[in-house]
C-alpha cells in the first residue's frame, strides 16, 4: 500500500502594533507603521523573513517540484501576509505564485486575519474566511477545499461548521489526549459531521523538523533526510504522515546554518527511493484513503505548547479582557461602513497580538521571547490597548455613543 | 566565622533601605552560623538577638542623638555637658575614630571585616590596618547614584575609591551597581561580586482590614486609582519627573491620586512644582511614615512607581509587591534583575512613564496580571542564597591568612 508524506506549511505575518502610547491615541491612527529600525517594524520583518525564508525556501521547493513529479506541498497563507508581501516583498509573493503555478501546491482555507473570531463571533469569522477565499482566488487562482482554523484551534464545533460550509477536510493537532490509542497517520472523520475528513498533525515527526532540527543536545542530532525517511518508511500500518509546521521553520526558526535547506532538498529524493512512497496534498490524501475511525473533540485543541489549548492566547486576564473588549466593538465598527476603520479593527484581531501578552513562559525567559517584538508581555498589552482606545476614539468621532 | 561588621543604621532607627538590607542580611548570615558584631555610630535599643550590636562613640562622647534621617546632623553630647550638632561628614570622621578605639581595645577575635557603604569605609580601613584582617566592602550605592547621575561630592568619591582599592573584595548589590563601579572607579570586574539584596518575608506585618488612608479609600470606591511612591525626597529618586508624568496622566485619567510618602531636601521644591503644574488636588504628600501608615500606603496603591535616576537595588519595589502593588521602575534599577514582571521605563522619559502609568490605571487586568506574576517571583526570593554566597567570599579570604586579633 502507498505511504504518503503530507507536507503542510503555514505562512503568516501579523501587523505588529508599534510602540503606540496614550499620547498617540486620538491623534495618530497608524498603529502598524513603526519606524524601519524598530523591533515592531512590519516592513523590516517582512524584508528579513523574505530574504531568510520565503525566497530561499521557494527556490528549493520549485526545484523539487520540477525534479520530482510526485512531490506535493500544501500551504496556508494568511491575508495579512499576502498584503505585506504585495507591499514590501513582491518578489517573495511572486515566488509563492510560481510554486502554486506548478499545479502541485494546494492552498488551505482559513481566516484572512489569522484571528480567533470563531470563538467570539461566528458572523465575523465567516466574513474573514470569505475575505481569505477571495484573496486566494485573486492571488493564486485557486479555491481552497480544506480548512484550518487559526493556530489549528479545533473542536467538534469547528468541524461541524467546516462540514456545513462544504469543506472536504479540516486540519488539527494530533494530540495524544485526543488521539488516545489512535495513530495520527490515517484519515479520520470528525464526530457529528456528514462528509468532512480530519487530518491530524503527527507532532512528533513534525516537531523533529520544526523544533528539534537544530538542537545539538537532541539525541537524534543531526537529523538527515535519509534517517528521517527511514523512520517513516519503517513505521508499520500508516497511510499518511502529516507533517504540519510553520513555513518559517525553513530559514527563520531553523537557520540556514542548521542545514535545514539541505534536509529539505534531500527529503523527496530519499523518501521516493522506495517505490510505494509518495507525496500528497491535503485534498489528495482525503480522496485516496477512507477514514478509519471517528474522532470526538469536545474541547478546543491547538498546536501550541505542552498544553495544546488556547492558553497561549487567552491564558491571562490581560489577554481575555483585551480580546473581549475588541469584539465588543463589533456592531459599532461594522455599522460605520468605514472600510479603513473596519480593517484596522480586524488587524487587531490577529492572534499574535494576544500571544505577545502571554505571561506563562515569561518567568523562565523562554525562547518564546524570540517571537515577540516587545520587551515583555505588559508592553505588548499596553500598546494594544492604546490602539484599542484609538479605535474607540474614532467611533466617538463618528458620533457613536459607547 | 566571626565578623566585625561596620554599618550606619539598623531598624527601627533607619532612614531607608540600607538599614533594612543590613538587618536582613545579618539575620540570614546568623542562621548559617555567622557570629556577627555589628557596630553602629549611635546608641539605641534595636531588640536584636541574632547578633551583637555595639555602639561606637568617639572619646569623650556620652551620647549620640539621631535626628529623623540618616542624612541630617546628629547631636553629640560630651561628658562635660557640651552639645555639638555634627553633619554627616563629621559623623563619618568621628565614627572612624570610635571604631579605631574600639578595635584597638577589644579582646575579641574576628575573622573578617565587612563594611557597608562609604560612611563606614574609613573606619573599615583603620580596622584593617590595626588587625590585618581581610576586608570586604559592600556597596549598597555609590556616589553617582546619590548625586542623581552627577559626579557628587569629590571627598565621598575619594573615600569610596580608596576603599575599593584597599579592600580585599567588593560586594555590589546588583549588576547595575557592579557596572557603575567598574566604569566610575576603574576597578577590575573580577574583584567585584554581585550579591543581590532580597527580602525577608517574615518581617512583613499583616495588613488589617481598615486602611489608614480613609480618604483615599473613599475615593477608590468612587472609581479613583492611586499611584504610590515611597522614598526619600531627594535628587536620586527623580520625583520631579514623576510629577511631570503625573500631570500628563491626570489630564487623561482625572480620577487619579499620586500618594508621595517620604521626606527629604526636595520637599518644598516638589510642593511648589505640584502647584505650578496645577495638579495639587491630585497629589498627596504624607511626609515620612512608619508602621501601619507606611504599609497601608503600599497596600492602597494600584501601582508603585520607583522612577529613580539610579537605584542600586530598590528594596521599596519588593515591599510594594509584598503589600499588594505592581511596580513601574526605571530601567536604571538593580531590582529589575530579580523581578522581571514589572514595567520599565527610562528615568528621563516622562511621556513613556505617563503612558505606562495610565495603562495600569485604565486596565485592572494589567494591574492584576502584573502583580500576580511579580508576587510569584517575589515569593521565590530569599536572603539565604545571598548569605551563602557571602560566606563563600569570606572563606576565600580567611583561608589565605591566619586569624588575628
Amino acid at each position: 500500500m502507498n505511504k504518503a508524506i503530507v507536507l503542510y506549511l503555514h505562512v503568516h505575518q501579523p501587523y505588529r502594533v508599534r510602540h503606540y502610547t496614550i499620547f498617540d491615541a486620538g491623534v495618530d491612527h497608524r498603529y502598524f507603521d513603526a519606524p524601519y529600525e524598530d523591533r515592531t517594524s512590519n516592513e523590516r520583518i517582512v524584508h528579513k523573513v523574505a530574504e531568510k525564508s520565503y525566497l530561499p525556501t521557494n527556490r528549493r521547493l520549485l526545484q523539487l517540484l520540477r525534479d520530482y513529479p510526485e512531490f506535493k506541498v500544501s500551504l496556508s497563507i494568511t491575508g495579512t501576509v499576502i498584503e505585506q508581501l504585495e507591499r514590501w516583498a513582491p518578489e517573495a509573493l511572486q515566488s509563492f505564485k510560481d510554486i502554486v503555478a506548478t499545479g502541485r501546491v494546494e492552498i488551505v482555507a482559513e481566516t484572512f486575519h489569522h484571528s480567533l473570531a470563531f470563538f467570539y463571533s461566528r458572523e465575523e469569522f465567516e466574513a474573514q474566511v470569505a475575505m481569505h477565499r477571495k484573496k486566494i482566488q485573486d492571488t493564486f487562482g485557486q479555491t481552497p477545499k480544506v480548512f484550518r482554523n487559526t493556530e489549528l484551534a479545533y473542536n467538534n464545533d469547528v468541524a461541524q461548521w467546516a462540514d456545513k460550509a462544504g469543506y472536504k477536510g479540516i486540519l488539527s493537532e494530533g494530540w495524544d489526549k485526543v488521539l488516545g490509542w489512535r495513530s495520527p497517520n490515517y484519515v479520520y472523520r470528525p464526530s457529528y459531521t456528514e462528509n468532512i475528513r480530519l487530518l491530524m498533525k503527527n507532532y512528533k515527526l513534525s516537531d523533529d523538523i520544526a523544533f528539534r532540527f537544530g538542537d545539538r543536545n537532541w539525541a537524534e542530532w543531526p537529523l538527515t533526510a535519509s534517517k528521517f525517511s527511514h523512520w517513516l518508511g519503517s513505521t508499520e500500518g500508516a497511510t499518511n504522515f502529516n507533517l504540519f509546521m510553520d513555513y518559517e521553520t525553513f530559514g527563520e526558526h531553523q537557520w540556514d546554518e542548521s542545514g535545514i535547506f539541505n534536509f529539505l532538498e534531500h527529503l523527496p529524493g530519499e523518501w521516493l527511493k522506495t517505490p510505494d512512497h509518495t507525496f500528497m496534498t491535503v485534498s489528495e490524501v482525503i480522496d485516496a484513503f477512507e477514514p478509519v475511525d471517528t474522532v470526538d473533540m469536545p474541547h478546543t485543541v491547538t498546536w501550541a505548547d505542552t498544553e495544546r489549548d488556547l492558553s497561549a492566547w487567552l491564558g491571562n486576564t490581560m489577554q481575555t479582557s483585551a480580546i473581549q473588549a475588541l469584539y465588543d466593538l463589533k456592531d459599532h465598527i461594522l455599522a460605520t461602513g468605514d472600510l479603513v476603520l473596519i480593517e484596522d479593527w480586524r488587524r487587531l484581531q490577529t492572534s499574535d497580538h494576544f500571544y505577545y501578552m502571554c505571561t506563562k513562559w515569561f518567568n523562565d525567559g523562554d525562547i518564546h521571547a524570540y517571537f515577540s517584538p516587545y520587551a515583555n508581555p505588559y508592553d505588548a498589552f499596553i500598546a494594544f490597548m492604546n490602539a484599542y482606545h484609538d479605535i474607540r476614539f474614532r467611533l466617538i468621532e463618528k458620533g457613536v455613543v459607547l | 566565622m566571626k565578623i566585625l561588621m561596620l554599618g550606619w543604621e539598623l531598624p527601627p532607627h533607619n532612614s531607608g533601605g540600607l538599614g533594612v538590607a543590613c538587618y536582613q542580611l545579618c539575620r540570614a548570615l546568623s542562621t548559617q552560623g555567622a557570629d556577627i558584631e555589628f557596630v553602629v555610630p549611635y546608641k539605641a535599643d534595636h531588640a536584636i538577638s541574632f547578633m551583637k550590636v555595639t555602639p561606637a562613640h568617639p572619646q569623650g562622647v556620652t551620647e549620640v542623638q539621631r535626628a529623623g534621617s540618616a542624612y541630617d546632623s546628629y547631636k553629640y553630647i560630651y561628658k562635660d555637658g557640651t552639645v555639638k550638632s555634627i553633619d554627616i561628614f563629621g559623623q563619618q570622621q568621628l565614627y572612624e575614630e570610635a571604631v579605631n578605639d574600639l578595635v584597638a581595645k577589644t579582646e575579641a577575635t574576628y575573622d573578617v571585616i565587612h563594611a557597608h557603604d562609604w560612611l563606614t569605609f574609613r573606619a573599615a580601613l583603620r580596622a584593617k590596618q590595626l588587625t590585618n584582617l581581610p576586608l570586604v566592602i559592600h556597596l549598597h550605592s555609590v556616589e553617582r547614584d546619590r548625586a542623581g547621575g552627577g559626579f557628587g561630592n569629590p571627598l565621598v568619591r575619594e573615600i569610596e575609591a580608596t576603599a575599593m582599592q584597599m579592600a580585599d573584595r567588593i560586594v555590589a548589590v546588583s549588576q547595575h551597581t557592579k557596572d557603575m563601579i567598574v566604569q566610575d572607579y576603574d576597578i577590575p570586574a573580577d574583584k567585584i561580586e554581585v550579591v543581590h539584596n532580597s527580602i525577608d518575608r517574615e518581617m512583613f506585618e499583616e495588613l488589617d482590614d481598615a486602611n489608614a488612608y480613609r480618604y483615599l479609600t473613599a475615593l477608590k470606591n468612587q472609581g479613583y486609582r492611586v499611584v504610590v511612591n515611597i522614598g526619600r525626597l531627594t535628587m536620586q529618586k527623580n520625583l520631579p519627573n514623576l510629577l511631570h508624568a503625573a500631570k500628563d496622566v491626570i489630564e487623561r485619567v482625572p480620577k487619579t491620586i499620586f500618594l508621595i510618602v517620604g521626606s527629604g531636601e526636595q520637599y518644598f521644591e516638589l510642593i511648589q512644582l505640584v502647584a505650578n503644574l496645577g495638579i495639587s488636588k491630585n497629589i498627596v504628600f504624607t511626609g515620612f511614615q512608619r508602621g501601619k501608615n507606611w504599609r497601608d500606603a503600599y497596600a492602597i496603591g494600584d501601582l508603585f512607581v520607583m522612577p529613580s535616576i539610579s537605584e542600586p537595588f530598590g528594596l521599596t519595589a519588593l515591599e510594594a509587591i509584598g503589600y499588594g502593588a505592581p511596580v513601574l521602575m526605571s530601567n536604571q534599577s538593580g531590582v529589575a534583575e530579580v523581578i522581571r514582571n514589572s514595567l520599565k521605563v527610562d528615568f528621563w522619559d516622562t511621556r513613556e512613564m505617563a503612558n505606562k502609568i495610565a495603562a495600569v490605571l485604565q486596565n485592572d487586568s494589567l494591574r492584576d496580571t502584573l502583580h500576580a506574576n511579580s508576587l510569584a517571583e517575589y515569593s521565590g526570593l530569599s536572603w539565604q542564597p545571598s548569605a551563602k554566597k557571602l560566606l563563600g567570599i569570606y572563606g576565600q579570604h580567611t583561608s589565605l591568612q591566619g586569624t588575628m586579633s
